[in-house]
């Protein structure tokens, strides 16, 4: 059994109202950091333990917090993004529906490391329900004196809002999430200026994922320094994993990043291994953004060592033989899938979201999403997969914000890795509509063809 | 004319009050949900008008906001939405049977409402459900898991619902 930090009390009935919370040791952190250490105190042990961006960015919190500016006079404000929809990506859900004072402890403890005095939750419009558990859980935190004015008698004020978003993946991005928190379209900004230095409202804004800001209660619990001794490198503490898919067990899973892909796959504590006896063929391990792998290069990198669920190993390889992290989206692909038809419904999301802001974007996603239609229906042409290739490659990079990338990198990673199945759907157009190509040589080690 | 009751024009100002003096823009999306769900399911001009006068905006702000996210509707919808999830994790796990399923049923097809205004069927992306695929929302929850059968559950759930509330 892998260390808990986050889920550890997750299933003890009752945990989700403020009295059983606090009977298991919550708000220790907030009382440990608010009556003992001062808010550089608390950025410090941030830095210490590691912690990196769980939204998919995996930027250094403690880093990201050392950047706000502070000028005299000119309020801060902490942004919790809850707008959790990366496809395959669904743990801040059970953060927040479970262990909603556990968010909370989080943001007041990082509230007043960062001197935000109004801090909000901006989620995503589908979670309807949510925030009604988070506003209960505020009230609660309020009525026991750990929200409002003078908290603890320290002269810190703070409150949280819970703000409802209106579906739009992009709101993710934390310019455009600021943009939406301000009541405009979801359109993102051109950085710079950083949000550290103009963010909502034109003021110092820190934005930091429901995971992240979560994690900082452990941290504060146990310390920096101990809770950057679990995992490996630069993936220090645990890490939440949502798997879906074909596999026997999908649901979230606390995991330190020392486990192999293997073990998390196939072992019975966590996704229990391939459904119906089915065989792996792909698996995109970071959400749908992050490079789809082959069996053969997932459990095993380039150079034949052990893959294992963390930020170093999930790229080892680069993009051409590795993937990422991200948001810990983990979506398994079973024998009988189809990838070309997988990737189509991925750039057929892209296109949904994106903003319109930029020409390559606005216009690539919608054009490579007619393209994969049209192989995937028989309809298309082994030229298409060159087109494909080259439009996802003038995406890339030439966009304001990263969903050009995520766009891009999905069909990318599909055609490097499985460009045979993409020219039998061109070359068998009436099987291709009643059969799939099947598992093929994934499984097996062979070389991987990188396209010039 | 279109109108808040006096109790949904205290939420308003609470929602209001959440944000900085002077940013009473920051309400919008709130508010719009608000409005919808006031206002039958739907945001009509007169609407967004009624909420740009609210929050002293130009009607123009209201729009371009009511037309970027997709949970707003800007024409009449039915009174139970079926919005069926069709990313990949849900594809996988046979949302097209599902949608496929629900059009025989209800004898629409997406974007469409039947004749006796109870259901729409929509298609939508992603809704964080992945790993309790296939899904879709009804209303303010997501409904997982589902099956042909599920379906069935839920069409005359509703039905009984409307039934007992007219």
């Amino acid at each position: 059994m892998g260390r808990k930090l986050l889920l550890d009390k997750a299933n003890v009935p009752g945990i989700r109202g403020y009295e059983v919370y606090r009977r298991e040791g919550g708000y220790a952190a907030a009382e440990k950091a608010l009556k003992n250490m001062t808010p550089d105190q608390v950025t410090d042990e941030v830095k210490k333990s590691g912690l990196r961006g769980r939204g998919g960015a995996g930027f250094p919190t403690g880093m990201k917090w050392s950047f706000l500016a502070k000028p005299e006079g000119v309020p801060r404000h902490l942004v919790c993004n809850a707008d959790e929809s990366e496809p395959g990506t669904f743990k801040d859900r059970y953060l927040m529906e479970f262990l909603p004072h556990l968010l909370i402890e989080g943001l007041l403890v990082s509230s007043y490391a960062l001197g935000s005095k109004a801090t909000y939750i901006y989620i995503r419009g589908e979670y309807a329900w949510i925030p009604d558990i988070l506003e209960q859980a505020i009230a609660e935190a309020k009525a026991n004196g750990w929200l409002g004015k003078n908290i603890l008698g320290t002269g810190f004020d703070c409150e949280i809002y819970v703000h409802r978003g209106a579906g739009a993946y992009i709101c993710g991005e934390e310019t455009a999430l600021i943009e939406s928190l301000e009541g405009k379209r979801g359109n993102p900004r051109i950085k710079p200026p950083f949000p550290a230095v103009k963010g909502v409202w034109d003021r110092p804004t820190v934005v930091n994922n429901v995971e992240t800001l979560a994690a900082v209660v452990p941290i504060l619990n146990i310390g920096g320094e101990e809770y950057a001794k679990i995992g490996v490198g630069k993936s220090t503490g645990t890490k939440l994993i949502s798997a879906c898919g074909n596999i026997n067990k999908p649901g979230v899973f606390e995991i330190d990043m020392t486990i192999s892909v293997e073990e998390f796959i196939y072992s019975d504590e966590y996704c229990g291994g391939i459904a119906n006896g089915k065989r792996l063929k792909a698996c995109i391990p970071g959400g749908s953004s992050v490079p789809i792998l082959p069996a053969n290069l997932l459990l095993k990198t380039v150079k034949g060592e052990t893959r294992k669920m963390n930020y170093e190993s999930l790229s080892d390889g680069g993009f051409p033989k590795g993937s990422m992290m991200g948001s810990g989206g983990f979506i398994v692909l079973d024998e009988d899938q189809c990838v070309v038809k997988h990737t189509l419904t991925l750039a057929r999301f892209y296109r949904h979201e994106s903003c319109g802001q930029c020409s390559p974007c606005r216009e690539g996603t919608g054009w490579m999403e007619k393209i994969l239609k049209n192989i995937e229906t028989g309809k298309g042409k082994k030229s298409d997969i060159d087109l494909l290739w080259d439009i996802q490659r003038k995406i890339e990079g030439n966009t304001i914000c990263p969903l050009g990338d995520a766009a891009a990198w999905p069909v990318a990673a599909a055609i490097r890795h499985f460009r045979d199945e993409f020219e039998w759907h061109v070359d068998n157009p009436q099987e291709c509509l009643v059969r799939n190509y099947g598992l093929a040589h994934y499984a097996d080690p062979l070389e991987v063809v990188t396209p010039a | 004319m279109v109108k808040f009751s006096d109790e949904k024009l205290k939420k308003v100002d609470e929602i209001v009050a959440r944000y900085p003096d002077g940013k009473q823009k920051s309400a919008l999306l709130p508010i719009l949900h608000l409005a919808q769900d006031e206002f039958g399911g739907w945001l009509s001009v007169d609407v967004m008008d009624y909420v740009a006068s609210l929050l002293k905006l130009e009607p123009i702000e209201v729009y371009e906001v009511a037309t970027f996210y997709s949970m707003y509707n800007l024409k009449p919808v039915g009174r139970y939405i079926f919005e069926v999830c069709q990313t990949g994790p849900c594809m996988i796990q046979g949302s097209d049977n599902i949608v496929d399923y629900i059009k025989r049923k209800l004898g629409i097809g997406v974007g469409e409402t039947t004749p006796d205004g109870l259901f729409t069927l929509k298609t939508v992306e992603c809704l964080g459900a992945c790993g309790y695929a296939p899904m879709m929302q009804l209303g303010k929850f997501f409904r997982e898991h589902l099956t042909p059968e599920k379906v069935d559950a839920i069409i005359e759930e509703c039905r009984q619902t409307a039934a007992t509330n007219n």
